[in-house]
């Protein structure tokens, strides 16, 4: 594995158009990189040798509208080689407006329901998934609630079903004493 | 309810609505809807130390149909919330519910969009048994303050909702 400031060399070099940054928070190595050059960055990362990333820990992703960064969010891909136990983070930015970037399911079959769950839950588009569906909400839900400017206690959506009533039976005053 | 000897044999006098609440009360069929950590505290209720059996609820069935207590015990999300009025459409009368722990009663410490705020807005809940989640004990005083619910139930009640549609 090559030492930050090669690694970022190497991947200006080879994604001119997509890298952004390398950076490095306690020997966590993390590349930044736009959306839509995700799918060649991890490619790479998987099957040259010198990197051979073989396993996808976790796909997550952040919403960066408070905090502000180099789009409103960020896919994060949590790498792992498990031959010589070394990890690394990529970070893939995507803006508003067009919040599309590549599946990487053709690298890893693990991507599906991971990718799902981004969608899900930040509705960032994940092109060439095949099944791009809900999986944690309900599939009418309208809203993608992990993003910043849903409210926490949801739009109504937890009000808002059929009230049953008591059909027979059982109807005894409300204040009455069991004790 | 008077039981007494005659010379020919046994004889018993009551009324009918006694009787039926008698039986109802105490052999409770229970359909435990058990969808987080009070799920846990409810099966050591039905386990020997507690021992719901000695309150005639021991009979757990899984299927509403064969079931009249229905036991929500957890939170309960938007996407299981229809699924759960199902299931208490699916029971036939009569039929009661309790409403177990904090979360099922009033959505607990979950106050997000994902977590019903209490079931009773949407479901005619008898009685609720507090606590996160309640021990033992609480289940057990909940399922007899429901037997004294039951007990004062009438079948007037049920012959009036017949005749009435
Ligand atoms: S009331 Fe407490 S124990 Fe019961 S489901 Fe909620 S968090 Fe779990």
């Amino acid at each position: 594995m090559l030492p930050k400031r090669e690694l970022a060399d190497f991947f200006r070099n080879k994604f001119p158009d997509s890298f952004l940054e390398v950076t490095d928070f306690r020997g966590m190595l993390t590349i930044h990189i736009r959306g839509r050059g995700v799918l060649e960055v991890l490619r790479t990362l998987k099957t040259d040798p010198r990197f051979a990333f073989n396993f996808l820990c976790d796909i997550t992703a952040v919403d960066h509208l408070v905090q502000g960064g180099h789009a409103r969010f960020s896919v994060v891909y949590h790498l792992l080689n498990q031959h010589g136990a070394r990890r690394i983070v990529v970070h893939a930015w995507v803006d508003e407006e067009n919040p599309k970037l590549d599946s990487v399911y053709s690298l890893w079959k693990t991507a599906d329901w991971q990718e799902r769950e981004v969608f899900d839950l930040y509705g960032l588009l994940f092109q060439g998934h095949p099944n791009l569906r809900r999986i944690l909400n309900p599939d009418d839900f309208k809203f993608y609630p992990l993003r910043k400017d849903y409210p926490l206690q949801g739009r109504g959506e937890r009000s808002d079903f059929p009230v049953v009533e008591r059909s027979i039976g059982s109807k005894w005053p409300a204040t009455q004493d069991f004790e | 309810m008077g039981v007494g000897p005659t010379g020919k044999g046994d004889w018993l006098t009551t009324r009918v609505d006694q009787l039926v609440n008698w039986a109802r009360k105490n052999s409770l069929w229970p359909m435990p809807f058990g969808t987080a950590c009070c799920g846990i505290e409810l099966m050591s209720v039905l386990a020997s130390r507690h021992d719901i059996a000695r309150f005639g609820a021991e009979a757990i069935r899984f299927s509403p149909r064969q079931s009249d207590l229905l036991l929500v015990a957890g939170r309960i999300s938007i996407k299981m919330m229809p699924v759960l009025t199902r299931i208490y459409e699916q029971m036939p009368e009569p039929k009661w519910i309790i409403s177990m722990g904090a979360c099922a009663s009033s959505g607990g410490v979950f106050d997000t969009y994902s977590v019903i705020q209490g079931i009773d807005q949407f479901l005619p809940v008898d009685v609720y048994i507090p606590g996160c989640p309640p021990r033992p004990e609480a289940i057990l005083d909940g399922l007899i303050k429901l037997q004294k619910v039951i007990e004062r139930d009438s079948l007037r009640h049920y012959q009036s909702a017949e005749t009435a549609t």
